[in-house]
């Protein structure tokens, strides 16, 4: 099966050079972030997460959406979703790959990590999350190899497989749930203390996720003779635009209970993210950037017309992307911590090695779906010849 | 069998790779030197606390036993085989009869190439440590160290 | 690694080491320097978990009538700098604090009163870890880095820290910092009775544990020149803190939030 990964054309092998050297430049910073430790980054000990705990965030949302493409397909036997399936749950892996290194780059004792397996703690989220995102990884890896092989020898999979996929739909809305109340169980943090906090993670999820492999399956029919099918976009597509109003909808229900009850500890995050606070409002643009791209995607997908043209659903997916990558992946973590318990505003902004850090984290989670892709599509091109 | 050339070239590859250090001490003419211990001479503490072999052996599992015992339980005394009772404190107990530890922990750890950094978070009296660890303390003649010192 | 009891007394041949280690500990307590704390503070030595959760209870109460720290005074707080190796890294994003001054509008951030009593309009409130009864980082530690110890003090494992952070993001008073660089190269005097710390791990006030083991106060209560903090266990009703609570007012720093801190102050 890993054969077809060292087997491929110029450009293939030019793109994974370019992704391996952007890969050496995260490595190379982030050995000078180990030797010097973390206050290379921008974090500091008001705002003591950044930006890896919200790629983390972000990226838990990818690797739990395969469930989108999964759910529909074993559990309803869709069809349409059969070419697809599997190139959900090769996103998943490599996503969850993304999360444990985003957790693990933003430890202070890196060579300590295992002591969350020596010393489990069950009253701790953090070893909850773990155990879910590994969980997690193993599932799909299971999924993934035992489907793939059976396809390739034109067999059915083996019937045991079946119960393991069952288990991994659960399982994937668990990891989102989980990385939620990460945050919406501390009392001192206002901003993530609402019970709305995982629905509005996994729908953020349902429509970010979709979106990306959506891109991707329109990539991939520019680059390759992979077709995802016709169907398959189209309930893609319906899938993304549902996950997407009830993303607006629980966006606009923070905006209701925050503003409307006037307290001050819980609308001050919101005003600082949203309009500015003490005279500083980095992340103002930023905000209103996300939700710009929000209007804009919903006014696409929610005419039938423009959802089924393949250039405004293109467009469409890249703003939902964008919009849910500037609220996770950057506005909800960060405004966390801002202001302080203190009451005061002290921002926060990744360094240059810490965001070379994640845009290295970044390209090894592409250099993965890489070589998962190619290795699925040429077991296709292998069968059909 | 298929381009054994090309493998028995890559196995040899592999092995001198494999075992360049030590290559490059044969080359550079490094000998290897075996650890050479200084023993304490102090007066009133003529025993480790315990026994030599299990020292040898297990020093560093009764050390992290110790600071599990004192950080977490709340038990800060230790008694030995032969009723001796100490203080389980690394800096003070330990490092109180073994003053330099170049000439005790480092010979052993260098030579099997294990990095110590018990010293990075650890203070000693500045008179007390002698060697290279010294540099890793500032200062050493501070007022606070001197008054310390005194009252220890 | 780890060495179990039975182990150490098969290898070392230790015969009374699991008999007597808990006896030893409760000895010591009645000797010497603990009876200086033992009278004053009623625990003087840490006792076994199923007795001590009604026997001792610390805590602290800071008499802000008493405290001079606008007027300039920093003794708590450069004593605990001093005995504890903190890194001077100003108030920069690197900063180490374990006992600092806040505005009292900062301080108590819940407490919004823009007619204040003037003495307490500027006042500058000493602020540190309240060692919770109900501590939300001990909740949140995935490896029990920070843990409770039956007398109610909140300890810092810092062999074990694996520097996740998230004790920083559960506590609601800012009392904890991570050392995201080395801080030795920024200790003028390094006190070689405490550790300093490595990079990568967090910090943060432990009301000197260190101390209350050996029957002492710690630092800060001891270099106030005011007698503005006093320390005790809140269980003995006939301790100082249980009397200076009966007769005074008090107030807590975000009591609402259900984590009983157990820092009072006289206002």
């Amino acid at each position: 099966m890993i054969e077809h990964a060292f087997r491929g054309s110029k450009r293939y092998w030019s793109w994974l050079l370019f992704l391996g050297l952007i890969i050496l430049a995260g490595f190379y910073f982030y050995m000078r972030q180990f030797s010097y430790g973390l206050g290379i980054t921008g974090m500091s000990r008001n705002v003591s997460w950044g930006l890896y705990i919200a790629q983390f965030t972000f990226i838990v949302g990818v690797a739990a959406s395969a469930v989108m493409v999964v759910l529909p397909y074993y559990l309803h036997d869709y069809k349409a979703f059969g070419k697809i399936t599997i190139l959900g749950e090769f996103l998943a892996i490599s996503s969850v790959i993304m999360c444990m290194l985003f957790v693990f780059v933003d430890l202070g004792q890196p060579f300590r990590v295992l002591n969350i397996f020596l010393y489990p703690t069950f009253h701790s989220l953090m070893f909850w999350d773990v155990v879910a995102l590994t969980g997690y990884l193993v599932l799909n890896v299971i999924i993934t190899r035992v489907t793939l092989a059976a396809e390739r020898n034109s067999i059915p999979p083996p019937k045991w497989i079946r119960p393991i996929i069952i288990i991994s739909i659960p399982w994937a809305v668990s990891i989102h749930t989980v990385t939620a109340f990460l945050f919406a169980g501390l009392a001192g943090r206002p901003f993530w203390l609402t019970a709305v906090l995982a629905p509005r993670f996994l729908a953020s999820a349902f429509s970010a996720g979709p979106a990306l492999l959506l891109l991707l399956c329109l990539l991939l029919r520019k680059l390759t003779n992979f077709d995802a099918g016709e169907e398959a976009i189209k309930k893609l597509g319906m899938i993304i635009t549902y996950a997407m109003c009830v993303n607006v909808f629980l966006i606009l229900m923070e905006f209701f209970t925050t503003f409307y009850s006037h307290i001050p500890e819980d609308a001050a995050h919101m005003q600082y993210l949203y309009f500015g606070l003490d005279g500083k409002a980095r992340l103002v643009p930023w905000m209103w950037t996300s939700a710009v791209l929000a209007v804009v995607s919903l006014a696409i997908l929610l005419v039938p017309r423009a959802r089924s043209n393949h250039r405004t659903l293109g467009l469409a997916c890249i703003a939902v992307f964008l919009s849910i990558w500037i609220d996770k992946g950057l506005g909800l973590v960060i405004t966390g911590f801002i202001p302080s318990p203190f009451g005061k505003v002290i921002q926060y902004w990744p360094t240059l090695p810490e965001t070379l850090i994640a845009l290295g984290i970044w390209a090894i989670g592409v250099f993965f779906i890489t070589i998962f892709y190619k290795m699925a599509l040429s077991i296709r091109r292998e069968i059909e010849a | 069998m298929y381009d054994s050339g090309k493998i028995i070239a890559g196995l040899v590859i592999f092995i001198g790779l494999f075992t360049s250090p030590f290559w490059y001490d044969l080359a550079s003419g490094t000998a290897l030197q075996t650890p050479d211990l200084v023993l304490p001479t102090k007066a009133d503490q003529k025993q480790c606390v315990a026994s030599l072999e299990f020292m040898r052996r297990d020093h560093m599992a009764l050390l992290n036993d110790w600071r599990t015992q004192v950080v977490r339980d709340g038990i800060t005394y230790y008694k030995s085989a032969n009723g001796k009772e100490f203080e389980m404190r690394y800096t003070k107990t330990c490092l109180g009869c073994h003053t330099n530890t170049s000439q005790f922990c480092d010979q052993c750890h260098n030579y099997i190439g294990v990095t110590l950094y018990c010293l990075d978070c650890h203070n000693m009296p500045a008179t007390q440590i002698q060697g290279p660890m010294a540099a890793k303390i500032l200062n050493p003649n501070s007022e606070i160290l001197n008054k310390l010192q005194i009252q220890n | 690694m780890s060495i179990s009891r039975r182990t150490l007394l098969k290898l070392a041949g230790i015969t009374a080491l699991g008999v007597t280690a808990e006896k030893y500990a409760t000895a010591h307590a009645g000797s010497t320097a603990a009876k200086v704390l033992s009278k004053a503070v009623g625990a003087g030595k840490r006792l076994t978990k199923s007795n001590v959760q009604q026997k001792v209870r610390l805590a602290m109460v800071v008499d802000l009538r008493k405290c001079v720290s606008n007027q300039g005074c920093t003794k708590c707080i450069d004593a605990c700098n001093r005995g504890h190796n903190i890194p001077d890294l100003g108030d920069s994003k690197d900063a180490i604090k374990w006992i600092w001054k806040e505005p009292y509008e900062s301080a108590f951030v819940d407490q919004e009163n823009f007619y204040m009593r003037d003495e307490f309009k500027n006042k500058m409130v000493p602020v540190f870890c309240n060692n919770c009864d109900n501590p939300p980082c001990v909740e949140v530690c995935p490896t029990q880095a920070t843990f409770q110890r039956p007398d109610g003090i909140v300890m810092m494992d810092w062999h074990r820290c694996i520097g996740c952070r998230y004790c920083m993001a559960a506590c609601p008073y800012g009392s904890r910092s991570f050392n995201w660089r080395d801080p030795r190269p920024f200790i003028k005097d390094i006190n070689p009775d405490y550790p300093t710390r490595t990079k990568g791990v967090v910090e943060k006030c432990t009301w000197c544990d260190e101390r209350v083991d050996q029957g002492l106060l710690p630092l800060c209560v001891e270099a106030c020149p005011e007698k503005a903090m006093v320390f005790g266990n809140l269980n003995d009703p006939n301790s100082e803190v249980r009397q200076l609570l009966k007769d005074n007012f008090s107030v807590r720093r975000k009591p609402g939030l259900g984590t009983s801190p157990e820092v009072y102050y006289l206002v």
